[in-house]
């Protein structure tokens, strides 16, 4: 229905009865059509609109000189390949892991199975800061993991590796969440017929469910990488913030913001704004595409 | 199409629960289960568990100590107040879009739909930046502001709407496919046999969408109560003042006082534990009434 920022909820509502009401056209004689919408569109313009509108009025003021000098800056350029290269990394990850997951999660019961689900959305409800100094505490030298990697080389925390880790966290919901209905609705007809045509298990795995599952991998895959590519709370504690090296960009604008430079914050802002947006775009047009591809 | 006739019909008599065809060989199911569960208690189980640990490193007194400290309790009702306002504006929104957009046709509803989830698209770091340059001294609203010594940023005021845009959607997109499921037909009943708009609303629709609202609230309520990013720009960090529980959580962590940073992080965390319980117990029993 809308698009999804969020993992949508299993199981609740069966699709036919959604294209049902759906399918009703009709003028509606139900009151409160005047104030709900107009309440609705106040509150969107005031609290998100107008708002909004005000990174992209400042930056519209920069000229395109001023605005290409601070965007296009070593600092700033290193802090964009650092957050779009381990948001991209976490994404994958979490595309393959995430797949696993779900696919136990559906197709083999064990005990306990209930309480494993209930816990793939702590990353949602876990506050950023929570996350960030438990990942650092466990991924230190001296931490619960660190201190096993440390005498083989491998360091974590203050290191790319540790952004990834936290953003690999922070994104473990979405590609679980969008996979699992999908699965869940699978039709096993399909994988009895090829097995029946004579296809091994693997060729069913990598031909028949692998493209009925493509259009919500890629989804989850956007919707982790989106996600990631903002976070903040989670990142500042594990990556020891050293510019040109391990600084995100979230962190960059909240430095140029205590350096009073209101200007230099939102032209990098706006960047990552548009990248949202265009992600965004994609996001429904690959629901739209699922959609589509369910309903044959 | 299929899947819902395939639900209409009874269960297959006398077949396995799995087709054969269908089975994954022992040692796949093993392994993948065995990986899924090592990749989620790496990631998941671990972090929940240290945070326990250290909250609880130097004795239960330290704990209480840490968490009973003033500029403790004063993040506390700060992080309350916050959540106070929030989730009930939130709620009234929530409940107002959800009945524009699932009780009537008009233009623009799909672009509304897009625009209500926009902040979800939006670091945190930029919804903070956001109202900084509205109501910042440098903003558009900032000489006004000072020259009527109203503060917004690095006050009280800023945290709350960096707050409500960062959980603005969640109440709406939890009620919009709730209600447009449950069609209009209950409330077209309620209107023809004479019962008022707010009659039918409270009557009607209200106890048909009660756990879906109940649900955006937990969520909504949550992230209120955890967010970081878009607080830590609009606060200004000033001690038993504008500091939230996360904010505060990053003071002590960052004088070194990690006993007292996990021991008041501890409580956030067991916040999101009963965040999902409360949530499960939630879906369970829809999937069960359903």
């Amino acid at each position: 229905m809308s698009p999804t920022a969020l993992p949508p909820r299993r199981g609740t509502y069966p699709p036919s009865f959604r294209t049902m009401s759906s399918a009703r056209s009709s003028r509606s004689i139900l009151p409160g059509f005047g104030l709900s919408l107009g309440f609705t569109l106040a509150y969107l313009g005031l609290i998100v609109l107008v708002p909004l509108s005000a990174a992209f009025l400042k930056t519209a003021g920069m000229g395109l000189h001023e605005f290409a000098a601070v965007v296009a800056s070593p600092r700033v350029v290193a802090a964009y390949k650092l957050s779009f290269g381990a948001s991209l990394a976490a994404g994958f990850v979490n595309m393959v892991f995430g797949l696993v997951v779900a696919w136990v999660l559906v197709r083999y019961p064990f005990p306990g199975r209930k309480l494993v689900d209930a816990l793939v959305d702590l990353p949602f409800a876990l506050p950023t800061a929570v996350a960030g100094i438990a990942l650092t505490s466990l991924y230190s030298s001296n931490g619960w993991v660190g201190r096993w990697l440390a005498p083989l080389g491998i360091r974590v925390a203050f290191t790319w590796t540790g952004v990834f880790v936290a953003l690999t966290f922070i994104g473990l919901p979405f590609v679980v969440r969008t996979v699992q209905p999908v699965l869940q609705e699978l039709e096993p007809d399909i994988e009895e017929a090829s097995s029946t045509l004579g296809a091994n298990r693997l060729q069913t795995i990598v031909r028949i469910l692998i493209p009925q599952l493509m259009p919500s991998l890629l989804t989850g895959f956007a919707l982790a990488f989106a996600r990631a590519l903002g976070e903040y709370g989670s990142v500042v504690f594990i990556s020891g913030n050293m510019p040109m090296r391990t600084e995100i960009v979230p962190l960059l604008i909240i430095t140029k913001l205590e350096q009073y430079d209101y200007r230099g914050a939102t032209a990098i802002a706006v960047v990552m704004l548009v990248s949202s947006f265009v992600l965004l775009l994609l996001i429904n047009l690959l629901q739209k595409w699922s959609r589509r591809y369910h309903a044959i | 199409m299929a899947s819902a006739i395939a639900t209409a019909l009874p269960a297959r008599p006398g077949h396995a629960p799995t087709p054969r065809a269908n089975r994954d060989p022992a040692w796949a199911r093993w392994l993948l289960t065995a990986v899924a569960l090592a990749f989620l208690a790496f990631f998941l189980v671990l972090p929940i568990v240290v945070v326990f640990a250290q909250a609880f490193a130097k004795g239960g007194a330290y704990f209480l100590a840490a968490v009973r400290e003033p500029d403790a309790l004063a993040a506390i009702r700060l992080t309350l107040l916050t959540v106070a306002i929030v989730v009930p504006a939130n709620v009234v929104f929530g409940v107002a879009a959800a009945w524009a957009i699932s009780k009537f046709k008009f233009t623009g509803k799909s672009l509304l739909t897009t625009l209500i989830d926009l902040p979800f698209a939006v670091s945190p770091v930029i919804a903070g930046l956001i109202y900084v340059l509205i109501f910042g001294a440098q903003g558009w609203f900032g000489p006004w502001l000072i020259a009527h010594n109203i503060r917004v940023i690095f006050a009280v005021p800023g945290i709350v709407l960096a707050t409500t845009f960062v959980t603005f959607p969640f109440v709406a997109r939890e009620l919009i496919p709730l209600m447009q499921a449950q069609g209009t037909d209950e409330e077209y009943s309620a209107v023809t046999l004479g019962a008022s708009g707010w009659q039918t609303f409270w009557r009607v629709t209200l106890p048909n969408i009660r756990w879906g609202l109940f649900y955006g609230v937990i969520l909504c309520n949550a992230r209120a109560m955890g967010e970081f990013g878009a607080v830590s720009v609009v606060s200004g960090h000033i001690r038993g003042e504008t500091n939230t529980m996360p904010l505060h959580v990053e003071i002590l962590y960052n004088e070194y006082n990690i006993a007292g940073a996990f021991a008041v992080a501890s409580l956030l965390a067991l916040l999101a534990l009963a965040t999902l319980v409360v949530k499960s117990a939630v879906e369970w029993r829809q999937t069960g009434s359903a």
